[in-house]
């Protein structure tokens, strides 16, 4: 009996993601008193499974298929739905990230089982007709509002929320064990094809500044001084979902619950109110700097440090500062 | 092109969600309500669509009947044909919304014909579930890839893009076939006076429908702990200002040292 976290890699990377489903694994493994195991689909190199034992899994199952060329959900949901029928785990696992929240739910509805997505918390109790029982508690609405509910199943079947658990090691056997499993051929439909790039360099997601602007900013021109101060500071510019609705700027840049969710070193938000939505996207920030001429703000309120003034001509002579000492 | 559309209507929150004193639902007595956002883009990828290749836009929901507000929105932005599935307005569990749309899924096809395309939202914005789609097109027996933010429709197969980070990946699934839309494939059009009009004229179908509950119950809902922080206010005057935040991107490190 363990519980099972599916390894979550770009054809042979480590998603970061997969050490904290690691950590969250740890957690529900010492509350229903058992080992972590982890399952490495599609890397024949062996370079993910290599790297599990350390984070505490006790076996890493290995699945190779041609059908596994790359990611795909269905392919990866047969795969483990096999390994679940041969090694009978009380909880399969993931961490929340698109992928690990689409794979759960494939085995979920092969297995006709619940699936809870994004958990933060698990508190088991007594098993009823012989299912397992926990509680659960989950994000809804990005996180600001938090559900607790009851898991009863033969399998449980949840992701842990994005950041959720920190990562550590805590060296483990890490024995690799090849599972040999037939991937039903007609779910290479469902399985990556191609790739295009669309930003080359630091993303939006992995920047350690960004520069956000939301409806305060006026119009879309006066995005060029954050683009400007971005630039600088190595960083990206984001917005609001106000600003992508007014055409202001591409989707791609929008900090939000249906955007981007950001965890930069600093994110300085001129002219954002900073409602639910924004505010899910940004909350990962370390350090929130907010400008704004409304000191009551739900951004300015939340911030750490917040100037209240005309972003107009703050940002001017911000670029002027920046410049000045980085003796340009 | 016959495509299905799957909507919710959720709460329109402003900075603060609140719940209601029993903790089961979402405190909604002073809120709007809207369509969730990813769901709006699936809507208007799917006129888009139709407005090419023709054929019928079915907008479905499965709701409380104030939830026949969000189809008639539909209506008014290019939906044809509009199925409503009422509830009691509590909020179901993914596994029986899941099993009634499929069962609403397979009424419409034996009625008026197969669908080539499902369109749901990535995740609805509230309970975010996660599952819904998934578990519809799998009992379906169809393909489905989420985070989906562009779409191409060819012959016989539909080629779909999942935004990621920096970039795309490009799947190719057979039809028929069921897609989770991810807000930022489009920009929703605002309705017309003409669409204004259709809205008011638009038929909405009523099927009831029901299906066990799914094993995943809610107890309670409440807020997350809030870090309670004093924000430190900067000087206002703007050279000031600049001097003060430069001062904080050195000491996070983001300006000097080795950044930049």
């Amino acid at each position: 009996m363990s519980v099972l976290v599916i390894a979550e890699h770009d054809r042979g990377d480590i998603a970061p993601g997969t050490l904290e489903a690691m950590a969250g694994a740890r957690m529900l493994a010492a509350k229903l008193d058992c080992d972590v195991h982890a399952v490495v689909l599609g890397d024949p190199s062996g370079a993910v499974a290599g790297q599990l034992g350390a984070h505490g899994a006790a076996v890493v199952h290995t699945i190779d298929s041609d059908v596994l060329s790359d990611f795909g959900s269905e392919a990866y949901a047969d795969g483990v739905c096999q390994l679940v029928a041969a090694t009978s785990p009380k909880a399969v696992t993931a961490n929340g990230t698109a992928r690990g929240n689409e794979v759960l739910a494939q085995i979920a509805a092969r297995l006709d089982l619940p699936f809870s997505a994004n958990i933060v918390d698990a508190v088991p109790s007594d098993t009823i007709d012989g299912k397992h029982c926990v509680t659960v508690t989950r994000h809804q609405w990005g996180g600001t509002l938090l559900e607790d509910a009851e898991l009863v199943a033969d399998t449980l079947l949840m992701t842990y929320a994005d950041h959720a658990f920190e990562p550590s090691e805590a060296p483990a056997a890490g024995t690799v064990q090849a599972f040999a499993a037939e991937i039903d051929p007609t779910f290479a439909r469902s399985v990556i094809k191609d790739r295009t790039v669309t930003t080359a360099g630091v993303t939006l997601s992995t920047a350690p500044f960004v520069a956000g602007g939301g409806r305060g900013m006026g119009n879309p021109e006066s995005f060029a001084m954050l683009e400007e101060l971005a630039e600088l500071l190595g960083g990206r510019v984001g917005c609001s979902r106000a600003v992508t609705n007014l055409g202001w700027r591409n989707h791609a840049d929008q900090v939000g619950q249906t955007g981007t969710r950001i965890a930069p070193e600093v994110y300085l938000a001129s002219g954002i109110s900073g409602a639910t939505q924004h505010w899910v996207g940004a909350m990962g920030s370390k350090n929130i700097i907010a400008i704004n001429t409304d000191k009551e703000a739900n951004l300015v309120t939340k911030a750490g440090h917040a100037v209240v003034a005309d972003l107009h001509a703050v940002i001017p002579a911000l670029i002027d500062e920046v410049k000045r000492r980085q003796g340009a | 092109m016959r495509i299905l559309v799957c909507v919710k209507r959720v709460p329109a929150p402003g900075s603060k969600i609140n719940v209601t004193a029993d903790q089961q639902e979402v405190d909604t007595a002073h809120l709007g309500f809207t369509t969730s956002p990813h769901e709006e883009c699936a809507l208007e990828e799917a006129v888009q669509i139709v407005e090419r290749e023709g054929g019928q836009v079915v907008v479905l929901t499965v709701g409380p009947p104030e939830a026949e507000e969000q189809l008639r929105y539909a209506a008014s932005v290019g939906g044809t044909d509009f199925i409503l599935v009422p509830t009691d307005g509590r909020s179901l569990d993914p596994q029986r919304t899941a099993a009634i749309i499929t069962e609403a899924v397979q009424q419409a096809e034996a009625a008026d014909g197969a669908f080539d395309l499902i369109l749901f939202g990535n995740e609805s914005a509230d309970s975010a579930g996660y599952q819904v789609g998934v578990r519809v097109a799998h009992a379906l027996g169809r393909p489905i890839v989420n985070g989906i933010k562009a779409i191409e429709v060819q012959p016989e197969s539909v080629v779909a893009s999942k935004g990621i980070d920096g970039g795309l990946e490009v799947y190719e699934l057979p039809r028929p076939a069921v897609l989770g839309i991810y807000e930022g494939i489009n920009l929703p059009r605002y309705p017309t006076m003409k669409g204004r009009l259709a809205s008011r004229k638009a038929v909405v179908g009523t099927i009831e429908l029901d299906a066990a509950e799914g094993a995943l119950n809610k107890v309670k809902l409440h807020r997350p702990e809030e870090k309670i922080s004093e924000t430190v206010m900067l000087p206002s005057e703007p050279e000031a200002a600049a001097a003060a935040i430069c001062d904080l991107l050195e000491e996070f490190g983001v300006l000097g040292g080795d950044a930049a």
